[in-house]
């Protein structure tokens, strides 16, 4: 079993329902949109989590592709600006998965990035306006 | 054993003092006992960085030619007092900005100041025959400014409530984010390290005591507003819930971006995070005894702001140690904690201080005037009243 968050990035007028259904029906993967912006006649992005075979998986974003969708692997969506970030901790307070936390002894932010599921509580909740969500 | 101010003054000065932070000190006091430890240590540096809403400073803009009378001023469209002479003012942090609200308000103009930017100047008057011009728009950075300190009524509180939430829906706080139904429980102190809950007394910390204010050399000013002396105290003379609070004052030309961060605190409004640091002389060993006291000895009580009143109830009472594991135990249910206070930065501060006094020869000064001590003084709460009932 794999999971991995793609990136997607789909041409104006494309079907994302279409998509997610046939990665469910004819690819056996189970999807879970972290995040989407998608505006009619206009490019849209999806944070997409995917959780199946690895060859399942290969063939699903081989189809994405096909259909003219651009995919890339989450990496860089969530942003943490250390100049801004005073360490307080407050972020963690509102973190449910625990991808934020603070190590022990030295009370240091750690982020473990795995864990996060973009429910964007942390952004709101920062009062230095140091955590970003990027697509 | 005790040692006077003036032996300790005169070590500083020799550069011979023996200066610790509460956390090392109370290390020490635990590996070799606090007689030992307060025999060995002159001085214990304190820190703490969290939001303190009641900051501000006093600024003097030099006038104008022809010169202004001040009554409507903006700072980056932040409202400042225009109640003071022609052309000082008092800029509060917490006030929010008529352009982008709680997003930016007094604090950011102080943290740009502090970090050189010019920031916008806006005023009206009303044109007298000393002061004609009726209006001004022009910039200013913090070296174009007369006289530019911090007053800040109240900081570095003795302890603080731990907060936390019973009710249905989520709550936005002072104390941050509250999630429904024990979700999270937030708390404000540096604990072991917090300036006030060394000094639980106010023996060495009262008017006149020299103290690290944003990064500056500053003073305590007066009493602290709400300032609470009578809060119910524990076996080690420790209030376990809000009490002494202190106001201090600082040259903003000193102080420094590391130490001053506005904050804008989601559905509540602006602060702004202030590094405060005490150095605490070692007098006698009764000082030294709460000198030593470590997260695992400090409580605070959980309170419900579920339920909005001015009396919260108390849920029951946590030490520090507990609230730094990650998780509390309230009503039988394991409850997340998270902090405000930042303790990377509060542990910063006591070392820096620690580094004033050692390297820079920083002396303490004993207090002028005491704070207000236990038993002297309570804090009122705000009646509502009507003319009829006066
Ligand atoms: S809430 Fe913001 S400033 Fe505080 S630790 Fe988290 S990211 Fe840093
Ligand atoms: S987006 Fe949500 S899950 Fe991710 S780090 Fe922030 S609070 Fe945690």
């Amino acid at each position: 079993m794999a999971r991995k968050r793609l990136d997607l990035t789909f041409p104006p007028r494309q079907a994302t329902k279409a998509i997610t259904y046939h990665l469910v029906k004819d690819f056996d993967l189970v999807p879970n949109i972290l995040r989407a912006q998608i505006q009619p006649g206009q490019e849209g992005r999806m944070l997409l989590e995917l959780t199946g075979g690895q060859a399942e998986f290969e063939a699903g974003v081989a189809f994405l592709r096909s259909e003219g969708v651009e995919v890339h692997e989450a990496a860089s969506d969530i942003c943490l600006d250390v100049e801004r970030c005073v360490v307080c901790g407050l972020c963690t307070a509102v973190c449910r998965p625990g991808a934020l936390t603070l190590a022990e002894g030295t009370a240091d932010l750690v982020f473990d990035k795995d864990k996060c599921v973009y429910c964007e509580a942390c952004v709101v909740a920062c009062p230095r306006r140091a955590v970003m969500l990027r697509f | 054993m005790s040692k006077s101010w003036e032996e300790i003054n005169a070590r500083i000065a020799s550069g011979e003092a023996a200066v610790m932070t509460a956390e090392e000190f109370g290390a020490l006091a635990s590996a070799e006992g606090v007689s030992e430890a307060a025999r060995t240590v002159d001085v214990v540096t304190t820190g703490t960085f969290g939001p303190m809403c009641s900051t501000g400073a006093f600024l003097n803009f030099g006038h104008s030619d022809p010169p202004i009378k001040m009554g409507t001023i903006t700072l980056n469209d932040v409202p400042a007092s225009g109640g003071l002479a022609a052309v000082d003012t008092y800029l509060g942090a917490t006030e929010p900005s008529t352009m982008h609200g709680i997003e930016y308000g007094g604090a950011h103009v102080i943290e740009d100041l502090l970090r050189g930017r010019a920031v916008r100047v806006k005023a009206t008057g009303p044109g007298t025959d000393c002061y004609p011009r009726t209006e001004i728009d022009t910039y200013v950075t913090l070296d174009d400014l007369n006289q530019a300190y911090l007053f800040n009524p109240r900081n570095s509180y003795q302890n603080y409530a731990v907060a936390v939430n019973t009710g249905d829906r989520v709550l936005y706080t002072y104390l941050g984010t509250l999630l429904p139904r024990l979700g999270n429980a937030t708390y404000c102190s540096a604990g072991a390290l917090s300036p006030l809950l060394n000094d639980p007394t106010y023996r060495t910390i009262g008017v006149g005591t020299r103290c690290f204010v944003a990064g500056a050399p500053g003073y305590v000013a007066w009493e602290g507003t709400q300032h609470n002396p009578n809060q119910q105290r524990d076996e080690h003379g420790e209030p376990v819930s809000p009490a002494g609070t202190i106001a201090v004052i600082a040259d903003l030309k000193q102080a420094s971006p590391d130490y001053f961060s506005a904050a804008t605190l989601a559905g509540y409004g602006v602060s702004a995070f202030v590094g405060i640091g005490i150095p605490i002389p070692v007098l006698d060993e009764d000082l030294a005894a709460t000198l030593a006291l470590t997260d695992a000895d400090l409580t605070a009580t959980v309170f419900d702001y579920g339920v909005q009143r001015r009396s919260r109830p108390a849920l029951r009472q946590v030490t520090y140690a507990e609230l730094r594991s990650g998780e509390i135990e309230i009503e039988g249910k394991r409850v997340p904690t998270g902090p405000i206070s930042s303790l990377p930065v509060a542990r910063r501060i006591a070392s820096e201080l620690k580094r004033w006094i050692t390297e820079h020869r920083f002396t303490l000064a004993p207090p002028l005037q005491p704070l207000p001590q236990p038993g002297s003084q309570g804090f009122k709460p705000l009646e509502i009243r009507t003319e009829e009932a006066i």
